[in-house]
């Protein structure tokens, strides 16, 4: 122990000897270590902005259809069996651990009426307040629903950017009504801005509201009127399309007047999809897990029976994110590697021209005792402390430039723990590499011919 | 009880084409207190047997015996130890670390001393040292604030600051002018007769060899017979030039 410090205060010393060449030899530390840090910390900060925006674009979402229905051999396709509940949407946000939130949803596609304009949505859903904080949706101006007006079927809506440009030329929607198939629906709020999504479908295209509205007062059945809007309004009853043989109907038929004006009772309080929102993308393969267990129970599923449902998650857009963090990762090593390298090249390069230089030191120190071990020792730690130093230093100065970065650019920064660890340790380990050759030629010196050396 | 004893030093550099035979049976005894100078000419060999003497290289063959033990057989870092605990070295240029306090160029054997010595009784020691050659007020000067003879009483100062068996001093006033010389030689003598440590002078001039009880001439690889007694402090030349 007691060598050790002898041997770091006689590094210590001759690196004060001859102070402006240590400080030159560290320069290529700190450049490279304060560039390592600064582009860790610049790289972490855009990887976390990247993330974010993927999980807008609904990386952590996964969603639930229906299985197909099959009647004589002869199936429906994916999303006809009409098995999935809003209830099930209730129990998978309450009893799956792993999800945050779920929401039901009903699909249809209507046409909207405002005065003299018209307009049919890409997309309309009926759905939960639940539904804009699962696609991180938030809402322009006005409010969203609430769960009593989902409860209450009341005839409100959100209405998206493009909806607003088409129904209302003077830009103001938040309190008019609209009507969709005769229920006149009140425009509570407008959702933000969203843009195209990865099909290039325009996102803003969008009506939303209570999915009880869009099920019960307007389609009144959620698959039928999808893309038939021309003769929903004639077939409003639920029942009649899903037990077509049914030739008696119990009820007597109502009036054109009647069926407008009341709400139809549906038996089958079924959704197009459930969506979920997990908190964390790797979160997701123990989400469906979850998902599965309990709908098969809920759906009273025999061990061996398929599922009635299918889970879907946007593995696209999470394979295309692990690519990008991977590749700036590899990148950052990269460049990381690069400058260390040379850093370390600069390190064994006064090195040995410092070994050259005190050739003869290094013979006296031999003559009054010192073993090439102690040579070895003080030059390699000679090496790790300048690397060190510049350790030190680049990580402060690494940090001051992404902090300039951040402040002047606007650029999102991270600080990274582990990226100020592994400097330092890389750092010694430069020092330890770079300056090794150069301690192991001193050690070996003849201190004969060192000390006559001129 | 010898505290050196040489028997049949041979040592043989082999170059490119044959053999050189620069010591060729060397024999020699030094007792503990003397003051004995080594004298000979350059190529004589006296370089090499003061390497072999000072435990820097070994002998090709024969033995050599320092303080009781046989280096001729140590490994390098036995005899590094040796060197650092045993013996004291003083060199022609001095060969003071550059920017570094007089204190600490006489501290520097210590950094390799073994042992359980503080670092402060080590300081202590190196100050108390370098008060006795005279430097007590120097002692944090850089060698370049210093003249050439108190730099050398620096490099003696280091030289002593392990209490060395033996003090090897390679031509001591071979870079400095005739009055520093003197200095340098009489201290030497006072620290032989006044402290008993045994000291080889190692030089070509016989005015430096003069100052020493006992003059060993070299020539050609070999002792020359006779080593002749003078009266230490007589500047009598003892010695022709070999």
């Amino acid at each position: 122990m007691k060598k050790i410090t002898t041997t770091l205060k006689t590094s210590f010393r001759a690196l004060r000897r001859n102070p402006m060449r240590s400080a030159l030899t560290t320069l290529g530390i700190i450049i490279g270590i304060a560039s390592v840090i600064a582009m860790v910390q610049i790289g972490e900060g855009s990887s976390a902005a990247i993330k974010q925006t993927i999980a807008n674009m609904g990386a952590n979402t996964l969603i639930v259809f229906p299985g197909a229905a099959a009647s004589g051999g002869v199936t429906f396709g994916g999303g006809s069996a009409v098995t999935l509940t809003s209830q099930d949407a209730t129990a998978i946000a309450r009893d799956c651990p792993s999800v945050e939130a779920a929401a039901p949803m009903v699909h249809a596609r209507l046409q909207l009426v405002h005065g003299g304009m018209n307009w049919v949505p890409l997309f309309i859903y009926g759905t939960t307040p639940a539904f804009l904080k699962i696609r991180d949706w938030p809402i322009a101006r006005g409010r969203a629903f609430t769960r009593g007006d989902v409860l209450g079927a009341n005839e409100v809506c959100l209405l998206g950017q493009t909806d607003v440009k088409e129904l209302f030329p003077g830009g103001k929607a938040v309190g008019k009504t609209i009507l969709v198939q005769n229920v006149p629906l009140r425009v509570i709020g407008v959702l933000a801005r969203k843009g195209a999504n990865m099909m290039g479908m325009d996102q803003d295209d969008v009506l939303i509201l209570p999915w009880t509205t869009l099920k019960y007062r307007i389609s009144g059945s959620a698959m039928q009127n999808q893309n038939q809007n021309a003769s929903s309004s004639s077939s409003t009853v639920s029942t009649d399309q899903l037990y077509p043989e049914t030739s008696q109907n119990l009820y007597p038929t109502p009036s054109s007047v009647e069926q407008q004006d009341l709400p139809q009772p549906v038996s089958f309080p079924n959704v197009n999809a459930i969506f979920v929102a997990v908190p964390t993308m790797s979160q997701i393969p123990q989400a469906i897990k979850e998902i599965t267990v309990l709908l098969r129970q809920r759906h009273h599923l025999q061990p061996g029976q398929p599922d009635d449902f299918n889970i879907r998650n946007l593995t696209e857009i999470s394979h295309a994110l692990g690519a990008t963090s991977k590749m700036m990762t590899n990148l950052l090593t990269g460049v990381a590697l690069i400058s260390l390298l040379v850093g370390g090249v600069g390190i064994m390069n006064i090195m040995l021209v410092s070994v050259t230089e005190r050739t003869r030191e290094i013979g006296l120190r031999m003559a009054v005792g010192a073993k090439p071990r102690d040579i070895l020792s003080q030059f390699i730690l000679e090496a790790i402390v300048l690397c060190l130093c510049g350790g030190v230093l680049g990580i402060l100065l690494g940090q001051g430039l992404s902090s300039a970065v951040k402040n002047l650019l606007g650029w999102p920064i991270a600080l990274s723990v582990p990226a100020v660890v592994a400097s330092v340790a890389v750092s010694a380990g430069v020092g330890l590499i770079f300056g090794y050759y150069p301690a192991w030629k001193a050690s070996r010196l003849d201190p004969i011919e060192a000390l006559r050396y001129e | 009880m010898e505290l050196i004893r040489t028997e049949n030093l041979y040592k043989i550099y082999r170059l490119g084409g044959g053999d050189l035979c620069v010591l060729k049976g060397v024999s020699l005894t030094l007792k503990p207190g003397e003051l004995v100078a080594l004298m000979g000419a350059s190529g004589s060999g006296k370089t090499t047997l003061m390497n072999i003497l000072g435990c820097l290289d070994r002998p090709t063959s024969g033995r050599y015996f320092f303080d009781g033990e046989e280096i001729s057989r140590l490994s390098p870092n036995r005899r590094a130890v040796v060197r650092n605990s045993k013996i004291g070295f003083v060199f022609q240029n001095f060969n003071l670390l550059p920017r570094t306090s007089a204190l600490e160029n006489v501290l520097l054997p210590t950094a390799y001393t073994d042992g359980d010595l503080s670092a402060r009784a080590f300081r202590r020691r190196a100050v108390e040292i370098l008060q006795r050659v005279g430097l007590g007020d120097r002692m944090d000067h850089e060698p370049s604030q210093l003249s050439g003879g108190q730099q050398q009483r620096v490099a003696i100062a280091r030289a002593l600051v392990n209490n060395p068996r033996l003090v090897l001093a390679d031509e001591p006033t071979g870079n400095l002018d005739s009055c520093t010389s003197e200095e340098v030689l009489s201290m030497f003598q006072r620290l032989n007769s006044q402290e008993g440590i045994t000291i080889l002078l190692v030089t070509h001039d016989a005015g430096v060899a003069a100052h020493a009880r006992r003059v060993i001439h070299i020539r050609d690889g070999l002792l020359e017979a006779g080593a002749v007694e003078t009266a230490a402090g007589h500047g009598a030349p003892a010695g022709g030039e070999a």
